[in-house]
């Protein structure tokens, strides 16, 4: 590991709890530029908790975040956007009461001259990144209640991807999809990783982390088992990481 | 026939809910009509509703922001009568005696220190409900029972009375209206902005590319626009002030009194519930903070992880209806003349009701200023009709406490059907 490019994301020693109970414990983790980092871990193990602190959703109660090499203080959604962290959530975090453009835009409105929302100027820009993502997407007037599962990811999808992200955190981002719009989001995938993204990706499925990732850290309990190169690693040694807690390298028996 | 008819109204585009509600207004102005041989659609109760509806209106707006968002508001009966004392003690005890009875001056000064102390208020309660996390029905239920102590202190439970002459205008009394020629001129200014807007959603639409309605179905829409507009006017101008009123008016401009029939007019609290309905559909569609309300009612969580500080927001929903309760507050104190301590008693309810009738869903991120004010009216109708009809007032209650559950029922199970 001797890649000398700084780290896009740092985020060293961060500690969460809830009411005693430590949901993160001493965990460090980053991303590098074109990179893609999968974090995986049974439920509970504090991965959407780590990835939280990061996208403003929680605060950490110790620990320090580095972007570009510089100490950073993410204190709420507002702060982290700010920093070009987008995030698409596992719950998908969208207002299902508002269409896909007012969710698409939602605290980033586009105003007119007059300062009003520009419903007509945000539509069409949905449009145009819409016809990009997925161009079967048409229900552009309905309440995004009334839309399939993969519609909605791809409204939240286009979401994180719109306002030119450099650091891309996705939480199960293919859960509730099928097969083609699973492949889809790999691409996507691929694709924001040659414009040279740093992702983080949550995922349960360790078939995605090994085609997709360049690296992946195992959490268990909400401490560290460990971060691995993909490469170096089989299916298996990364199912003891998250099973047992047991890092591949450190001692096989 | 009856796909036929389904035909026309799917081609108007009408919301099916909205559709809804007038229909259960004409239904119940018409029995009452029936039932009091003609006497509920008479020029004379029609102006007299559309006062009586103006200050619980103005509210029901405010109302409609606060339930959107999921929360609730007991509090604004008792807020609006502890503004309307402060107005009052501050426009009879204190401004005269620094300006002089009557100054031009005193109605503006009331009234801008009766919204900022509405503004504070409501704000205050939304500090602890967002800030403190404290349920809105604690905290306001908390603030029922402040306000209406605190406004019996401002005077110690006396009634404060005369209001000011220009104060008094705004709560629609005999003197209290635009008379016949400015009623005119505001039909036919709001018939014009009706068939402007039409126009323009029209092109918009066009630009879009998105489906256009039938020209006839626009002509048709506009059509019954216009009527209502203009209807509404006629009505207004066909009721005819007392000769006692006529002369005192005319009395007192110095003129000669007039040989011919003096009409009212569209009555300015009237005018009032109609620029604040326009100024808070305006809010609610095209400004950002009214988007924000919609999106954290709909997913508050959503609205908090995509930047939005609902702690902020739920500040300003409440100082906003804290403003608008002054705003009632006004209408209200002015309409009577004088402020007694149980002014706005049980308004809090009848605000409630009128926004949860108008299609605001307690479960939050759906609600329209329209409705709020249609249900405003339905209300107002239930109660005018059965008092015109000599419903003793405990069956009265009963009555509303009903049309309140089962509205709300129709509600659910229209949302149920439709999917929403």
């Amino acid at each position: 590991m001797e890649n000398t490019t700084q780290p896009l994301v740092e985020m060293k020693d961060i500690q969460v709890s809830f009411g005693g109970i430590k949901a993160v414990d001493h965990v460090s983790i980053d991303v590098k530029p074109g990179e893609v980092v999968g974090l995986l871990g049974h439920n509970g193990a504090g991965k959407s908790t780590l990835i939280k602190v990061l996208s403003g959703a929680y605060k950490k109660d110790g620990g320090e975040i580095y972007i570009n090499g510089e100490k950073v203080n993410i204190q709420n959604p507002r702060d982290a956007r700010a920093h070009n962290i987008e995030t698409i959530y596992q719950t998908l975090a969208l207002a299902d009461n508002l269409d896909a453009a007012s969710n698409l835009f939602l605290g980033r409105e586009l105003t007119s001259r007059t300062g009003f929302v520009d419903d007509d100027a945000m539509e069409a820009e949905t449009r145009k990144i819409m016809g990009t993502l997925n161009p079967n997407f048409e229900k552009f007037s309905a309440p995004v209640s009334a839309l399939s599962g993969g519609q909605r990811q791809s409204v939240a999808i286009a979401r994180a991807v719109y306002f030119d992200a450099k650091v891309l955190i996705m939480d199960e981002p293919t859960a509730a999809l099928g097969p083609h719009e699973t492949q889809m989001v790999s691409d996507l995938i691929k694709e924001l990783k040659k414009k040279g993204l740093g992702i983080f990706l949550i995922s349960h499925d360790i078939h995605d982390v090994m085609e997709l990732c360049d690296r992946a850290t195992v959490m268990k309990n909400g401490k560290l088992v460990g971060t691995v190169d993909v490469a170096d690693v089989t299916d298996d040694d990364l199912l003891g990481m998250i099973i047992l807690g047991k890092h591949p390298h450190e001692n096989n028996n | 026939m009856s796909s036929q008819l389904k035909k026309f109204f799917t081609s108007l585009e009408l919301d099916t809910r909205m559709l809804g509600m007038i229909g259960a207004l004409i239904v119940l102005w018409l029995s009452f009509n029936f039932v009091t041989d003609g006497r509920f659609l008479t020029p004379r109760n029609l102006f007299n509703l559309s006062v009586q509806t103006a200050s619980v209106a103005v509210m029901a707006t405010g109302m409609v922001f606060v339930i959107v968002t999921r929360h609730i508001d007991l509090s604004v009966g008792s807020l609006l009568g502890l503004l309307g004392m402060l107005m009052g003690t501050l426009q009879v005890h204190i401004l005269p005696q620094y300006l002089g009875f009557e100054h031009p001056l005193i109605w503006i000064i009331t009234i801008a220190v009766g919204i900022a102390a509405g503004a504070i208020i409501g704000a205050m309660q939304g500090w602890v409900i967002g800030y403190l996390a404290v349920p809105a029905f604690i905290v306001t239920l908390g603030g029922f029972l402040v306000y209406r102590g605190a406004a019996w202190w401002v005077t110690t439970g006396q009634t404060v009375a005369p209001l000011d002459a220009t104060y008094r205008l705004l709560g629609g009394g005999a003197e209290g209206t635009l008379g016949a020629n400015l009623s005119w001129g505001l039909g036919l200014v709001a018939s014009v902005a009706a068939v402007l807007l039409m126009i323009k959603s029209r092109q918009q639409k066009k630009a879009h590319g998105f489906n256009l309605k039938p020209v006839w179905a626009e002509y048709t829409l506009g059509g019954i626009a216009i009527a209502l507009i203009l209807g509404f006017v006629a009505t207004m101008n066909s009721y005819p002030l007392s000769k006692g009123a006529v002369k005192r008016i005319f009395e007192g401009r110095g003129q000669e009194i007039p040989d011919y029939a003096v009409m009212h007019g569209v009555a300015i609290p009237v005018l009032i519930v109609l620029i604040v309905a326009i100024v808070m559909t305006v809010i609610a569609m095209r400004t950002k903070f009214g988007r924000y309300v919609f999106a954290t009612g709909g997913n508050p969580e959503a609205a908090e992880l995509s930047g939005i500080n609902t702690k902020m927001l739920t500040v300003k929903v409440f100082s906003l209806m804290g403003v608008l309760t002054a705003i009632a507050a006004v209408i209200a104190s002015a309409r009577l003349g004088s402020v007694g301590n149980d002014l706005g008693t049980l308004d809090e309810l009848r605000v409630i009701a009128a926004a949860v009738i108008g299609g605001t869903a307690l479960a939050g991120g759906f609600g329209t200023i329209y409705g709020a004010l249609l249900g405003a009216l339905i209300m107002q109708s239930l109660q005018s009709g059965m008092a015109m009809v000599g419903v003793d007032a405990p069956l009265q209650s009963i009555v509303v406490g009903f049309v309140l559950v089962i509205a709300v029922y129709l509600d659910i199970a229209y949302r149920r059907r439709t999917g929403q």
